[in-house]
């Protein structure tokens, strides 16, 4: 038994050890943000000599005239209005695909699974071209738009992996007192899927956060951009003279991907493991 | 199961309409049209002019795409198999329910949640940096770091390393996995007197392989397209000589600096291409390896 114990023990200090390698950039970006910018490459203790809030006050000041309130504020518009069309889209989509039936059905499933892995990059050119021809680069168009058209094909196979194991007897009961297609849809269906649609809005919501490439496509205004834009831009205008400020803002952006981690880890592990269950 | 058939058949196509329009209007209009693309010269302002495959020769002949390929391809080949290695270490260390698993999980996970974002890009310009924190962590055991950031031959393996410390998603899957795994194997492994090294290659790899195949199919899917490291990491040119010139950075720089719209399509193309016959490969080599268990 107590070699059994000693090589817990020795099990707990290497995971942990290993975990604190891990993270300790991300310990190291909070703790430089908290330190005057001539002691963040002096030092390496992660205890600021001189804590300071100085970083934060500076660096939410933004960049062009726009402070990063409302950095924040164009992100999470953008991540809210995501998560509402995806969820609608996608979820309608999911509910025809699992529990309806139609001509064509297993043939559009099957194109529905391909367009998941087809590199976005053989669309993007045609439509930055349309966008840009009908006015909407430097609007959220583009970036919207689409996910009302349940573009985010991954969430469809989520949620189809998710409604087909809601049991149909449960559905038939409703359907004999009446209830139509559209009813059970919105009074059973969706109900029953929340724990699905919650995985969908967080990832949702981490991917629009997280997102960089077709923001900095469609978006060249500063008061149009995002926390993510900012960040680049930030770095591009201060160069590397204020990394203080850099990393206060880089570690205020990453608050609400921890925030939502930390209410929700159930349901995205869950979401995880769901998406990539053989179906 | 009974199937479901209650519902009029123009039903299915009303609640699939979003995305049938999605697919008609954001997929499958603008892949011909790209493809069309690819086959001129396309700066936006004028109309395209058919140029046949000359974007196509170009492209072949291209030191740059050249560089690209090499520098994406060596990403790919490096960072998916030590990511899912360590994923799938790190998922058997988890799998029995250790006290203070739920920490430890997250801990291990919180890189795959901010891993994609600008500001873990920006930081890891700076931990590589000549002043950075890791060449401060190699002075306290007395070595002087380069810039790694700014030495052709070492920039890509931050990148690497950047890939492979976000192996946080696929570890959860392998867990996923591992929990559907019947108990009954182990039980029976034990009776028989099978090691646990044995049991972990003869029981839980084999019944895990579905899992292992998914997660190489996304992973390099996902890896050829990284661009956001390479982007932050060398200010949008590749740089240091082009070292980190991703694939899709290069398609970036040539549509959206360059305006060769015609160029850029027929990049994204021979992506396309890449890409199919990679995860085709994987498909046909998985009738080999992988299990299922029905």
């Amino acid at each position: 038994m107590k070699v059994k114990q000693r090589r817990n023990l020795l099990m707990h200090f290497l995971i942990i050890l290993f975990g604190l390698i891990m993270i300790y950039p991300l310990i190291w970006m909070l703790s430089a943000s908290f330190k005057e910018d001539v002691e963040i490459f002096q030092s390496t203790s992660l205890l600021p000599k001189n804590p300071t809030l100085n970083n934060y006050i500076y660096g939410w000041k933004g960049v062009s005239g726009v402070s990063f309130g409302k950095f924040f504020i164009n992100s999470f518009f953008l991540a809210i209005v995501s998560i509402i069309a995806n969820i609608l889209s996608c979820s309608m989509a999911a509910y025809a695909f699992s529990k309806l039936e139609f001509r064509f059905k297993n043939t559009l499933f099957a194109i529905m699974l391909v367009t998941l892995m087809l590199p976005f990059h053989v669309r993007l050119i045609p439509q930055y071209i349309v966008f840009s021809k009908i006015g909407w680069v430097n609007t959220y168009l583009p970036l919207l738009v689409p996910k009302f058209f349940a573009t985010e094909g991954f969430f469809i196979f989520l949620l189809v992996q998710f409604m087909r194991g809601i049991s149909n007897e449960l559905l038939e009961a409703p359907r004999i007192d009446g209830a139509g297609t559209f009813r059970i849809y919105m009074q059973f269906i969706m109900p029953l899927s929340v724990p699905a649609l919650v995985t969908v809005a967080i990832f949702t919501f981490i991917w629009t956060w997280n997102d960089f490439f077709s923001q900095m496509i469609y978006l060249s205004a500063p008061p149009t951009f995002t926390v993510s834009l900012a960040l680049r831009m930030f770095v591009d205008a201060t160069g590397e003279s204020s990394w203080g400020a850099l990393f206060a803002m880089s570690c205020l952006s990453l608050v609400p991907l921890l925030f939502i981690f930390i209410v929700f880890q159930r349901y995205l592990v869950e979401g995880i493991m769901l998406g990539s269950i053989k179906g | 199961m009974k199937k479901y058939k209650f519902n009029r058949p123009w039903e299915g196509y009303a609640f699939l309409t979003p995305w049938l329009l999605g697919f008609l209007l954001f997929t499958a209009i603008p892949m011909v049209l790209s493809l069309y693309f690819s086959f001129t010269q396309y700066d936006v302002v004028t109309s395209p002019k058919w140029v046949g495959l000359k974007n196509y020769i170009d492209l072949a002949n291209d030191p740059r795409v050249h560089k690209s390929l090499q520098v994406t391809f060596t990403y790919v080949a490096l960072g998916v198999p030590f990511q899912l290695i360590f994923a799938l270490l790190l998922a058997v260390v988890f799998k029995n329910n250790i006290p203070g698993i739920r920490i430890y999980r997250a801990i291990y996970y919180l890189p795959s949640l901010f891993g994609g974002s600008v500001a873990v890009a920006i930081l890891w310009r700076q931990l590589f940096n000549k002043e950075g924190a890791i060449n401060q962590l190699l002075s306290l055991v007395g070595i002087e770091g380069k810039n790694w950031i700014a030495s052709p031959d070492t920039a890509l393996y931050t990148l690497i390393l950047l890939l492979i410390w976000q192996f946080g998603s696929p570890m959860v899957i392998f867990l996923g996995g591992l929990k559907q795994i019947s108990p009954d194997y182990y039980e029976a492994a034990e009776i028989d007197g099978a090691s646990k090294v044995g049991t972990f290659f003869h029981i839980t790899l084999p019944l895990l392989t579905p899992m292992v195949f998914f997660n190489i199919v996304m992973t390099i899917i996902n890896a050829f397209q990284a661009f956001t490291p390479s982007y932050i990491i060398s200010g949008g040119t590749g740089a240091p000589v082009d070292s980190t010139l991703f694939y899709t950075l290069y398609l970036y720089i040539k549509g959206f600096q360059h305006f060769s719209m015609g160029y850029a399509s027929a990049l994204a193309w021979v992506l396309l291409i890449i890409i199919a016959i990679i995860t085709a490969i994987m498909f046909l080599l998985a009738q080999k390896w992988v299990y299922y268990d029905e």
